[in-house]
């Protein structure tokens, strides 16, 4: 029987630890035990026959650590070749009469991925590939990916099961006593990938005991909608001399997992501290439990790296701000690749109260591919929202799809063949929630039963890709009212039949409907009511619109969805509050000619920002500048020189002044007045180093002097900072390094600018460099701190 | 083989002063104290206090430490645990949370991202130190002074032995990169002579 079949109708039992046998037949410290498939084979399957004997209907290869950042090339096809080999031989040794399976095995790298650590997203994928294409070639039936503790790398490793073999996959993670993988994500985060991405069993093994662990498996089996595995460890462990011991007997142990099982979960083992008699007994002791029936949860669910998010009665606000459509100052900000500003606006939705964002950063002239999967993983290194995925480029939905870290929401798919023909596919592989229009090639219906009907269709079309009808999530489309003066009714009424006939989610972008009327908030809270109270599941809109927030916060205090209405309460908080722009300030004591160079000066961005744009109304921007800006900035910046303003502080008036300056800079976007950028800088952290926090300050502060600053960010390989320069032609470099380590590469980043950027200068900076340190490998400049690096940039750009 | 304990933390009392000093203030000033409390609040309930330690004999050969599975050639670790029978070798980590606000705030807010990068000095810190005295009471020993890999001349490379014996990716979470950098950030890895109390 294959064992996708075998899981269907039975109770899976997996083998239990490994290490504490291994180091019991001698197997010593820091010795790798992959290698022992070659070097005492007979060991690895006598084990194994023990756990068949036992009872385990799955036994894994010995190679959790076999792939190649640990073992070279041919090293590695040896040791997978013989550990299947001895994993066989064992079965057929074995007197046992159950079902059996031989499984390859596959640990985490032991490496943290980007952007926590160094290693790259898709270099982890191609190192699992390697791993599963061997287990393929030498017989594996199934593949265990286990004691993940990151859904990043989790992910990579299924990717790379999925896209490397047929084989059926069961993932499990190491969850710590908090509940939580080590990277942050929940038990229903990990449900909602993993599901998404077609694993065939998911589940926790290895940190704890399966009294600590019941929690967890209590929760998974709430969310999946697959089979649940569990694999704990003999509970925690302690020294005991120089060995160490277990909590948890085989007894205890099987009672506390037989009780699970009888709960509902299909896939049962031990992991560390676990031996024969764990497996033995826990057969034994639910030979006789009742297999419960699989049940489809019917969950419409995304996630991130850290949550998930469901959708359900209680509606999902889903920030459309991250779109250029509008947006004058967005665009420039994409063309000028400014991730700091795109990052701004998720965050300041996030506070608004969205619990999803759309990302949208598509414009003709630029490399979407490039620049959207660059935005999805900027913004899911600094938050953690789910995203939406919203983009009509099928390469770039796919690459971002590929990125992310969770369960995406896919923005969109609609009833015409060819966009079914393109989105299908990569939901399917990559999983995904997809937002279906109902359209089709003869356009938008103009009623509704038109509309539910292309819902059907698609759900049909859906059906036959293997995407289920949770995973849909339908947009009735919001018409123009000021248009056609039933188009409001026609969505609803399509809103509710698709929400209560076909009992699929919906949402709708909300804000349509009011274009080309006056006061258009009124016409979209109001509109946003009535689809709340006819089924809507999820907006898309502007969460800096205080009608619509007070709708959202109101329907659910009048929805029995806000317990206590104390959401309800504390936004109406803000409801009151109304923008005190022209609050006056008391001038201090300490001589600032003006209410701005004192907001500066104190580090008060949201009134810096606030004068600034009252001054605009009377004043050319260059005088805000000249006349008050840069004074700020400067008596502030000498004041550090003199050691009486702390780095606290001048960066809180750098951010200050920089909040006047993105004032400035949308007046001047808004009134199609360019600005005059300043000589283009290019800054990076050099390969290897991830720490960034100066060369973030010296780009606030270089910025405040005027320079356009193009951050490469962190661990920047020498060759993507040149190519940078040259096709900015940069006059100015500026990197940084903080370790001894990353020196050298600072080095070779300078002799490769020497070569191909000439003209370029080079300023340096970081915690290790000194100023004749900078000098013997080859800076033009050192910069001790970031008023210096400001200073120092200005001379060496002064030709 | 070593036997390795893991070990999470209470959260040990917050140092202000060294706080301060770790984001480059001399003194403290109101504005900073209000916005460096801030920054506690924020990270505070983020913070994961774990460690894993073991024990491990020593013998010093001509500058050359050897811990039972591990070796090191460095006088000046041979000179820290000079007088000891046993070395006290652990891996400290506050979790991967911090590092998550900092790349946050050191793009969006760098002022804050400052202290929160100083809460983050402070509070491995702190839990380095309290970690040794808990160890002290426990096992009613006294320890030396800390001592990491990279200090002096004792290479940066051991990082690498010292994550692969604790085996701290597993056990608490703590990874080495390529450049030999301790991730999350707010990490510390260090050995400590053990001297018995007569």
């Amino acid at each position: 029987m294959n064992f996708r079949d075998y899981l269907k109708n039975h109770v899976v039992y997996l083998d239990g630890g490994m290490g504490t046998l291994l180091q019991a037949r001698g197997l010593r410290a820091g010795e790798q035990p992959e290698r022992w498939n070659l070097l005492h084979p007979e060991v690895i399957a006598d084990l194994q026959r023990q756990y068949y004997d036992a009872g385990s209907n799955v036994v894994c290869s010995n190679t959790f650590g076999a792939n190649s950042l640990k073992f070279e090339r041919d090293e590695l096809e040896k040791i997978v070749c013989a550990a299947m080999e001895n994993a066989r031989s064992a079965r057929d040794a074995s007197a046992g009469t159950q079902e059996k399976f031989v499984a390859l095995d596959i640990g985490p790298t032991g490496r943290l991925l980007r952007p926590l650590g160094d290693l790259d997203f898709e270099e982890a994928v191609a190192v699992f590939a390697e791993t599963v294409r061997l287990g393929v070639k030498y017989g594996a039936e199934l593949i265990v990916i286990e004691t993940m503790n990151d859904s990043y790398e989790t992910k990579a490793a299924l990717l790379a099961a999925k896209e490397n073999s047929d084989l059926p996959v069961i993932v499990t993670n190491a969850y710590g006593a908090d509940g939580k993988l080590m990277t942050g994500a929940t038990p229903e985060a990990m449900v909602a990938m993993l599901e998404g991405m077609g694993a065939d069993a998911l589940g926790a093994n290895c940190s704890l005991g399966p009294k600590q662990l019941r929690g967890v498996a209590k929760e998974l089996l709430r969310c999946a909608s697959i089979p649940v595995v569990l694999k704990p460890n003999a509970g925690l462990p302690r020294a005991e001399g120089d060995r160490t011991v277990f909590d948890v007997d085989a007894k205890e142990f099987s009672e506390e997992v037989a009780a699970l099982i009888a709960e509902g979960v299909r896939v049962a083992g031990g992991c560390c501290g676990t031996t024969p008699a764990y497996i033995r007994a826990l057969v034994e002791r639910t030979k006789d439990v009742a297999l419960l029936p699989l049940v489809d949860k019917g969950r419409t669910c995304i996630s991130s790296y850290t949550h998930a998010v469901t959708f359900g009665d209680d509606p999902i606000l889903i920030g459309e701000r991250i779109n250029p459509t509008g947006k004058k100052r967005f665009k420039q900000a994409l063309l000028e690749n400014d991730m700091n500003y795109i990052l701004a606006e998720g965050v300041r939705q996030e506070e608004r109260g969205v619990q999803v964002l759309d990302v949208n950063v598509g414009l003709p002239e630029i490399d979407e591919i490039r620049l959207l999967t660059q935005s999805v993983c900027e913004l899911q290194a600094v938050l953690d929202l789910p995203l939406q995925i919203d983009t009509a480029n099928v390469e770039a939905m796919e690459e971002a799809l590929r990125r992310y870290n969770g369960k995406a929401l896919v923005n969109s798919v609609n009833g015409k063949e060819e966009s079914m023909r393109a989105i299908f596919p990569l939901v399917k592989k990559y999983g995904g929630a997809v937002i279906a229009l109902t359209l089709d090639e003869q356009g938008i219906p103009s009623t509704a039963e038109g509309r539910v009907e292309i819902a059907k269709k698609i759900l049909r079309v859906a059906e036959s890709y293997g995407i289920a009808k949770k995973d849909l999530i339908f947009d009735p489309l919001a018409m123009t009212v000021s248009a056609d003066t039933d188009a409001a009714k026609v969505t609803l009424e399509a809103l509710r039949r698709i929400r209560w006939e076909l009992g699929c989610h919906t949402s709708l972008g909300v804000s349509n409907v009011s274009f080309g009327l006056p006061a258009r908030d009124a016409v979209n809270a109001t509109f946003f009511a009535m689809a709340l109270a006819n089924g809507l599941s999820a907006a898309i809109m502007n969460p800096y619109s205080a009608d619509m927030m007070k709708t959202y916060y109101a329907y659910r205090a009048l929805s029995d969805l806000d317990e206590n209405c104390s959401d309800y309460m504390q936004a109406a908080e803000s409801f009151v509050q109304t923008a005190t722009a022209t609050e006056v300030i008391a001038k201090s004591a300490q001589s600032f000619a003006t209410e701005l160079q004192y907001a500066i000066g104190k580090g008060l961005s949201d009134k810096a920002s606030a004068l600034t744009a009252e001054l605009l109304e009377t004043t050319e921007p260059l005088e805000i500048v000249n006349r008050e800006i840069i004074p700020a900035l400067n008596a502030v910046g000498e004041g550090f020189e003199k050691k009486t303003v702390y780095l606290p502080q001048l960066l809180m008036s750098a951010e200050a002044a920089k909040s006047a300056f993105e004032r400035i800079k949308l007046f001047l976007a808004e009134s199609d007045r360019s600005e005059k950028t300043g000589d283009a800088v290019v800054i990076a952290t050099v390969k290897g180093d991830i720490h960034d926090i100066g060369k973030n300050i010296v780009k606030l502060l270089l910025e405040n002097y005027g320079f356009f600053v193009i951050d490469l960010g962190k661990d920047v390989p020498p060759e993507t900072i040149v190519q940078e320069v040259i096709q900015r032609k940069a006059p100015l470099v500026g990197l940084s390094a903080l370790m001894t380590t990353t020196v050298p590469a600072m080095e070779e980043t300078i002799r490769q600018l020497r070569k191909a950027a000439p003209w370029c200068k080079i300023l340096v900076g970081g915690a290790v460099l000194t100023r004749d340190y900078a000098q013997r490998i080859g800076a033009d400049g050192y910069a001790k701190d970031a008023m210096e690096a400001v200073r120092c940039a200005q001379a060496l750009t002064q030709f | 083989m070593s036997v390795v304990t893991v070990k999470r933390m209470e959260a040990p009392p917050f140092r202000e002063r060294e706080a301060l000093r770790y984001a480059g203030c001399a003194e403290a000033r109101e504005e900073i104290l209000e916005e460096l409390g801030e920054a506690l609040v924020e990270v505070r309930d983020r913070l994961d206090y774990r460690v894993c330690y073991c024990e491990l004999p020593l013998t010093v050969r001509d500058d050359r430490c050897e811990m039972g599975e591990l070796a090191v050639a460095s006088a000046h670790l041979a000179k820290a645990l000079s007088g000891c029978e046993r070395v006290l070798l652990f891996g400290a980590t506050i979790g991967v949370e911090i590092d998550r606000l900092i790349a946050k705030y050191g793009r969006l807010a760098p002022a804050k991202g400052l202290l929160l990068q100083a809460v983050g000095a402070e509070r491995i810190e702190a839990l380095c130190d309290a970690f040794c005295k808990e160890y002290e009471k426990e096992n009613d020993d006294s320890l030396g002074a800390r001592f990491s890999a990279g200090y002096g001349d004792c290479p940066l490379e051991t990082q690498r032995d010292i994550v692969r014996v604790l085996d701290c990716q597993k056990r608490i979470g703590l990874f080495l990169n390529e450049s030999l950098l301790l991730s999350p950030s707010k990490s510390v890895t260090a050995f400590v002579g053990i001297k018995e109390n007569l």
